[in-house]
C-alpha cells in the first residue's frame, strides 16, 4: 500500500488530501482531508489516470505572427505530455491556419488531435490598416 | 592605414575632440571599444552642467568648467541636443554651515561664474516648496543646467562625421607603439592604424593607454556612483538641481529633474578596483535613499522606475590630465576626466584641438558644417506639423513605445542615421524608446523586430548592448 | 450638444469588447473602439493556456479562443474599431489619437469607457541590485516573445513572483525545453490560483520558495546567476539564508499596475489601493461620462469577471448617453477587517440596479470566515466562506431594497468576521 499527499484542484479550497492506494490492484483505498466529494473524484482520477490539457504553439511559415497557438482537443494522459511536445516541436504549418482546424491528427498515438486555438492569416506587407 | 589623428575613446570627450578637430584638414579616425559610442561613463552620469563654483580658482578645471558651461549653452542650439538652464541650488541645513555657502559663492565669483546669489530660507522655500523645512539658506547658481549626455555625445559625433571624421566601434585598442614618426595603434580585432598624432580619450582606461607611451605613469581609480530614476509623474517635484553641502560624512547626493522630465537622485562615490563593475548595490541604493531624503523627505520611493550605476575615471593627481605628453611628442591626453567632465567636454576639446592643430600646422577647412539637426521628435511637434509628417511618412503615426510616445519612424531614424544604433540600448539612448515607466516591457518585441528588419540582423542576434547580451536563445523547440 | 461619437471605448481587450457589445445591446449606436495593437483581444492573444470561459461559456477555453468569440460578435454587430491606433490624450468629452492613415485626430464624445488594461512592474521598480544584463524579463514580455514571435527567451530560468503569470510561464518554459530552476515568492503564500501551483509547478517538480526574494543579479551582458534569500515578516532579507542559482534568465511576475496615465489627464480620481479609478455602482468614475472596467479598474484573476464587469459598464454608459447625468447620492463603501479594497468604492442604494455585484480582495489568507456588508450598523448581508485568499477575487451581491432608511446611512462597510 502506498500513501500519497495531493492538493485537490476542484475548487479554490485546495484541500490537502492524504490518499491510501493499492498499487498492485490500482485501487484507491481511502481518501482523507477533502471537505467535499470532489476531492474523492479528483483523487481517484489523479491516481488511476491523471490527465491534462496541453496548450502550446506550432511554428507557422508565412504567417502574420511566428507561431499559432494550439491545444489538445481533449485531455490526455499526463505521461504523454512530453511525447506530445516532441510531436509539436517537429511540426511546422503554413499560413493561413484557422481556429479549430486539426494540425496534428492522433498526436503521439493518444487518439487526440492537436487543434489551432487562433486564426493566423498570411503575412501581408507592412500593416497600416486601421480598419478590420 | 595612415592617419593624421587617431582618437581613442568614443565618449563625450572623444567625440567633442573629434568635432573640434574636424574643423581642420586633418585625416581623423575615432576608435571605440564598445559596440556603440557613448557606452562608458558618458551614458551613466548625473547629466549636470555645472556652473563652475566648485573647482579651485586658477586651475585648468575651473577655466574649462566656465568655458564648457558657456559652450554647451550655444552648442545645444547649433547641434540640436537637449539642454536646460534649470539652475542649481546648494542647500544648507545648519546655521553653522552658512559660511560654507559664502565660501562657495566667493569661489564662484573668483572663477567668473555669473548669476550667483545667496538666498534666505523663505526665498528658497518659495522656489522649491517640496524641500524639507529645515533649510536655512542656499546658494543659487542660475547658469547651472541639465543636459542629455547621450544626445550631446551623438551630436558631437554626428557633426564630426558630417565633417569627415571616421568612426569605428567594436575596435578595442590593445597597444600603442611609438614609431620614429608617429604611432602604431594595434586593435583586438587585428586592425592596425598608423598615425602622426594620438588623442587619448579612453576614459576608465586612459591611464593604460597613456602608460603605453610614457614613463610618467598615470593611475585611474574607478569611482562608482549609483543613481535612482523616478517616474515622470513626479518629475517636477523639484525644478532646480538640488545639491547638498559636503559634510564630514561625505559629499551628499543630488535631487534633480532630468532633461527628460524624470526625477533622479544620487550618486554615491565608492572607490573600486574593477574598471568594469557598473553594478548597483543594496548599500549604495540605501545610502542615496537616506541622503536624498535629507533634502526632500517626501520622495515617493514607490515611483522609482530604475536604478543604474556609472564609473568615474579619477586620476591619482586629482585633476584632469590634458595636453601633449612630455616624453611622447604627438601624443595628447584627455585623461582622468571625472566630474565636471561632462560640463567641460566641449572646452577640453577646444583646448586640446588648439594644441594639436598648432603642432600639426593644420589648416582650417573652408567649408566646415557648423550645425547639425537631430532626429525628429513627434512628441514635440504641434498637431499641424505632426500631421504633415505622418502624411509624408505614415510610420511616424505608429506609436511603438507607449510610455515615451515614440513612433516606429523615430526608432527607424535612430537606426538609420549616420553612426546609428545597432542595439536596443543604442536605440534607447538616441530616441528614448524603452526608457519609460514600463522599462521596455511593452515595446521590446516590436523594437527588436524593427531593428532586425532594418539591419538584417536575425532576431536571435539582437543585443541589448555588446555582443553577449543577446535577448533570445533561439527559437522555441 | 452634438458629439462626433456617442461612446468611445479605449482598448479592445476582453473588457473593451464586452463593453462595446453591451453598449450596443442597450441602444448605443455611434460607438468607436480604439486599439493600439494590430488585433482585437488584448492580452488574451498571448494567453494561450486554458482556464478561460468556465463562467461565461460553461466551457474551458484558451485565451485566444475566448477572444475569438467576442471578436466574432463585434464583427457581426458591425461595431467600428480603429486598430493600430494609439490614444495620446483624453479629456471629459474628447479623445485624441494617432495612427498612420488618419494622422492626429481629436474626436468629441458623450461618454468614454476606459478599458486600457495594465502593465507589469519592471525590475527597476524593485531596485534589485546588480548589473543590468539582458535576460531579465517581465513575465508578460517573455510570454509575448514566446507565444507570438515563437522565440525562446532562455534555457535556465528563475522566476520571481508566484502570481499566475509567473506560474503559467513556468509551465510554458518547461514544455518548450527550458529548465525552470525555482520560483521565489516574497509573501508566505502564493499569489496565484491553487490549480496553477499544481499544474504548473508540482507537475514538473519546480520548487516554490515562499518568503523568499531575489537580492542579487549577476552577469554583466547576460544574466549569469541570481541569489535568493529568505525574508522575515518585515519582508527584509535574513542574513545567512542565501541560495545561489546559475541561470541565464530571470522572469519577473511581481505585480500588475493598472495603466491610468490617460485617466489622470482627464482628472479621474484614482484609488491609492487599486491604482485604478474610484467608481460608483454604475462604474462611472469621478468624471461624469467616463466609465471604467477590466484591469484598468482593478487587476482581475478571471477574464469571465472582466466580461461581466465590462458588460455592466457598457450598459451604464449607454444609459448615460440616452438619459444624461443622473442625480446621485453615492454612499462610500468602507473596507475593514481583512478586506483590502472593493469595486465599486461607493454605491447609491436608491438609484442602483436591482442587483449589484461588489468585487473585493482580502488582505490575507482566511479559513472559515464570513464576509458581511453593513449599512451603518445594520447588517445587509453575510456570506460564509471556507477559504479567502488575496490571490482570488471575491464577490458579494446585494439586492436593491427599500427596507432601510437610506437617507440616514453615512457609510456602508464591508468586512470579514467570525462565522457564528
Amino acid at each position: 500500500m502506498i500513501i500519497k499527499e495531493l492538493t485537490c484542484i476542484g475548487c479554490p479550497m485546495g484541500c490537502q488530501l492524504t490518499i491510501e492506494f493499492d498499487e498492485i490492484q490500482k485501487k484507491l483505498l481511502h481518501v482523507s482531508g477533502n471537505q467535499c466529494p470532489k476531492g474523492n473524484r479528483y483523487a481517484h482520477k489523479e491516481l488511476t489516470n491523471p490527465t491534462r490539457i496541453v496548450t502550446s504553439s506550432i511554428k507557422i511559415e508565412g504567417g502574420e505572427i511566428g507561431v499559432v497557438s494550439v491545444k489538445t482537443q481533449k485531455d490526455i494522459p499526463k505521461s504523454q505530455i512530453f511525447p506530445i511536445m516532441d510531436a509539436i516541436h517537429q511540426t511546422t504549418v503554413i499560413a493561413p491556419v484557422y481556429i479549430g482546424s486539426v494540425l496534428i491528427h492522433d498526436v503521439a498515438g493518444t487518439h487526440v488531435d492537436i487543434i489551432a486555438t487562433k486564426t493566423v492569416l498570411t503575412r501581408k506587407k507592412e500593416s497600416t490598416d486601421t480598419t478590420l | 592605414m595612415e592617419y593624421d589623428v587617431v582618437i581613442i575613446g568614443g565618449g563625450v570627450v572623444g567625440c567633442a575632440i573629434a568635432r573640434s578637430l574636424s574643423k581642420y584638414t586633418l585625416d581623423t579616425i575615432l576608435l571605440e571599444k564598445e559596440e556603440d559610442l557613448c557606452s562608458g561613463t558618458s551614458k551613466a552620469n548625473s547629466g549636470i552642467v555645472h556652473s563652475g563654483y566648485d573647482p579651485k580658482p586658477g586651475t585648468l578645471m575651473a577655466q574649462l568648467n566656465i568655458e564648457g558651461n558657456a559652450l554647451i549653452h550655444t552648442l545645444s542650439k547649433e547641434l540640436d541636443f537637449d539642454f536646460k538652464e534649470n539652475g542649481s541650488l546648494i542647500i544648507c541645513r545648519e546655521k553653522e554651515h552658512l559660511d560654507q555657502l559664502k565660501t562657495l559663492y566667493n569661489r564662484g565669483i573668483a572663477n567668473g561664474v555669473k548669476g550667483l546669489e545667496i538666498l534666505q530660507k523663505e526665498q528658497v522655500m518659495q522656489l522649491e516648496p517640496n524641500l524639507n523645512n529645515d533649510v536655512v539658506g542656499a546658494l543659487l547658481c542660475k547658469t547651472g543646467g541639465i543636459v542629455d549626455p547621450f544626445g550631446m555625445t551623438y551630436a558631437f559625433a554626428e557633426n564630426a562625421f558630417a565633417n569627415g571624421v571616421k568612426f569605428q566601434c567594436n575596435t578595442p585598442v590593445i597597444s600603442v607603439e611609438k614609431l620614429k614618426n608617429g604611432y602604431l595603434i594595434s586593435c583586438q580585432n587585428g586592425k592596425k592604424f598608423q598615425t602622426k598624432y594620438v588623442v587619448n580619450a579612453a576614459g576608465l582606461y586612459s591611464d593604460v593607454i597613456h602608460n603605453e607611451v610614457s614613463q610618467h605613469q598615470l593611475h585611474i581609480t574607478p569611482r562608482r556612483g549609483n543613481y535612482m530614476l523616478f517616474d515622470k509623474a513626479i518629475g517636477n517635484m523639484v525644478s532646480h538641481t538640488i545639491f547638498q553641502l559636503p559634510t564630514q560624512k561625505g559629499k551628499g547626493v543630488l535631487v534633480t529633474p532630468t532633461i527628460h522630465n524624470n526625477m533622479m537622485i544620487g550618486p554615491t562615490s565608492v572607490h573600486m578596483q574593477d574598471r568594469e563593475d557598473t553594478s548597483t548595490t543594496a548599500e549604495d541604493l540605501a545610502l542615496i535613499k537616506e541622503l536624498a531624503q535629507k533634502s526632500v523627505t517626501a520622495i515617493p520611493f514607490q515611483s522609482v522606475i530604475t536604478s543604474f550605476s556609472g564609473l568615474r575615471a579619477a586620476e591619482d593627481g586629482k585633476d584632469f590630465v590634458i595636453g601633449e605628453v612630455e616624453d611622447s611628442k604627438g601624443f595628447f591626453d584627455a585623461a582622468g576626466i571625472k566630474s565636471p567632465g561632462l560640463s567641460c567636454s566641449p572646452a577640453i576639446a577646444e583646448h586640446l584641438a588648439k594644441a594639436l592643430v598648432a603642432k600639426a600646422h593644420a589648416q582650417k577647412k573652408p567649408h566646415f558644417i557648423k550645425t547639425r539637426q537631430g532626429q525628429v521628435r513627434t512628441k514635440d511637434l504641434d498637431p499641424t506639423a505632426y500631421n504633415a509628417l505622418i502624411k509624408k511618412n505614415p510610420l511616424y503615426g505608429k506609436i511603438v513605445c507607449r510610455c515615451e510616445q515614440i513612433s516606429e519612424g523615430e526608432i527607424i531614424d535612430a537606426i538609420q542615421r549616420p553612426l546609428g544604433a545597432t542595439s536596443l540600448d543604442g536605440i534607447k539612448r538616441r530616441c528614448r524608446a524603452g526608457s519609460g515607466r514600463c522599462q521596455a516591457g511593452f515595446c521590446t518585441a516590436r523594437t527588436m523586430e524593427i531593428l532586425s528588419e532594418q539591419t538584417g540582423i536575425p532576431l536571435e542576434q539582437i543585443t541589448k548592448n555588446a555582443e553577449g547580451s543577446e535577448l533570445l536563445k533561439g527559437e522555441i523547440k | 450638444m452634438k458629439y462626433d461619437k456617442d461612446l468611445i471605448i479605449i482598448g479592445a481587450g476582453p473588457a473593451g469588447l464586452a463593453a462595446a457589445l453591451s453598449s450596443k445591446e442597450n441602444g448605443c449606436t455611434n460607438i468607436l473602439i480604439i486599439e493600439r495593437s494590430q488585433y482585437m483581444g488584448g492580452i488574451l492573444n498571448q494567453c494561450i493556456h486554458n482556464g478561460f470561459g468556465l463562467h461565461t461559456f460553461h466551457q474551458e477555453l484558451t485565451g485566444p479562443e475566448y477572444a475569438a468569440r467576442y471578436e466574432k460578435s463585434i464583427q457581426d454587430q458591425h461595431i467600428p474599431i480603429s486598430l493600430n491606433t494609439m490614444v495620446l490624450s483624453i479629456a471629459a468629452h474628447s479623445v485624441t489619437y494617432v495612427n498612420q492613415t488618419e494622422g492626429l485626430v481629436t474626436l468629441t464624445c458623450h461618454a468614454i469607457i476606459l478599458a486600457m488594461g495594465c502593465r507589469e512592474r519592471p525590475r527597476g521598480a524593485l531596485n534589485i541590485p546588480g548589473y543590468r544584463p539582458s535576460g531579465i524579463y517581465p513575465a508578460g514580455t517573455a510570454q509575448q516573445l514566446m507565444n507570438i514571435e515563437g522565440k525562446s527567451v532562455g534555457k535556465r530560468i528563475v522566476i520571481l513572483g508566484s502570481g499566475d503569470i509567473g506560474l503559467i510561464m513556468a509551465r510554458r518554459l518547461t514544455l518548450e525545453g527550458s529548465k525552470v530552476l525555482a520560483v521565489a515568492e516574497i509573501m508566505p503564500y502564493s499569489g496565484g490560483l491553487k490549480r496553477n501551483i499544481v499544474q504548473c509547478l508540482d507537475d514538473f517538480h519546480i520548487p516554490l520558495y515562499l518568503s523568499h526574494t531575489i537580492t542579487q543579479i549577476e552577469g554583466k551582458k547576460r544574466v549569469e546567476g541570481v541569489t535568493l534569500q529568505k525574508v522575515g515578516t518585515d519582508r527584509k532579507p535574513i542574513e545567512g539564508t542565501t541560495m545561489h542559482f546559475d541561470c541565464d534568465t530571470l522572469l519577473l511576475s511581481v505585480g500588475l499596475i493598472p495603466e491610468n496615465e490617460l485617466s489622470i489627464q482627464a482628472h479621474v480620481a484614482l484609488s491609492p489601493i487599486t491604482h485604478g479609478p474610484l467608481v460608483d455602482d454604475t462604474l462611472q468614475t469621478s468624471v461624469a461620462g467616463i466609465f471604467a472596467c477590466g484591469n484598468v479598474l482593478h487587476v482581475h484573476d478571471l477574464v469571465d469577471f472582466v466580461s461581466e464587469e465590462a458588460a455592466l459598464a457598457g450598459k451604464m454608459a449607454s444609459d448615460y448617453v440616452k438619459n444624461g447625468e443622473k442625480q446621485r447620492n453615492n454612499i462610500p463603501l468602507h473596507c475593514k477587517n481583512g478586506v483590502r479594497y472593493s469595486v465599486p468604492q461607493s454605491i447609491d442604494p436608491l438609484e442602483m440596479e436591482q442587483e449589484i455585484t461588489i468585487r473585493f480582495r482580502v488582505t490575507d489568507v482566511f479559513h472559515n470566515r464570513s464576509v458581511a456588508l453593513y449599512a451603518n450598523k445594520t447588517l445587509l448581508k453575510k456570506i460564509k466562506k471556507k477559504i479567502l485568499a488575496p490571490g482570488e477575487m471575491e464577490t458579494i451581491t446585494i439586492k436593491k431594497t427599500q427596507d432601510i432608511a437610506w437617507n440616514e446611512v453615512q457609510a456602508l462597510t464591508i468586512q470579514t468576521e467570525e462565522t457564528v
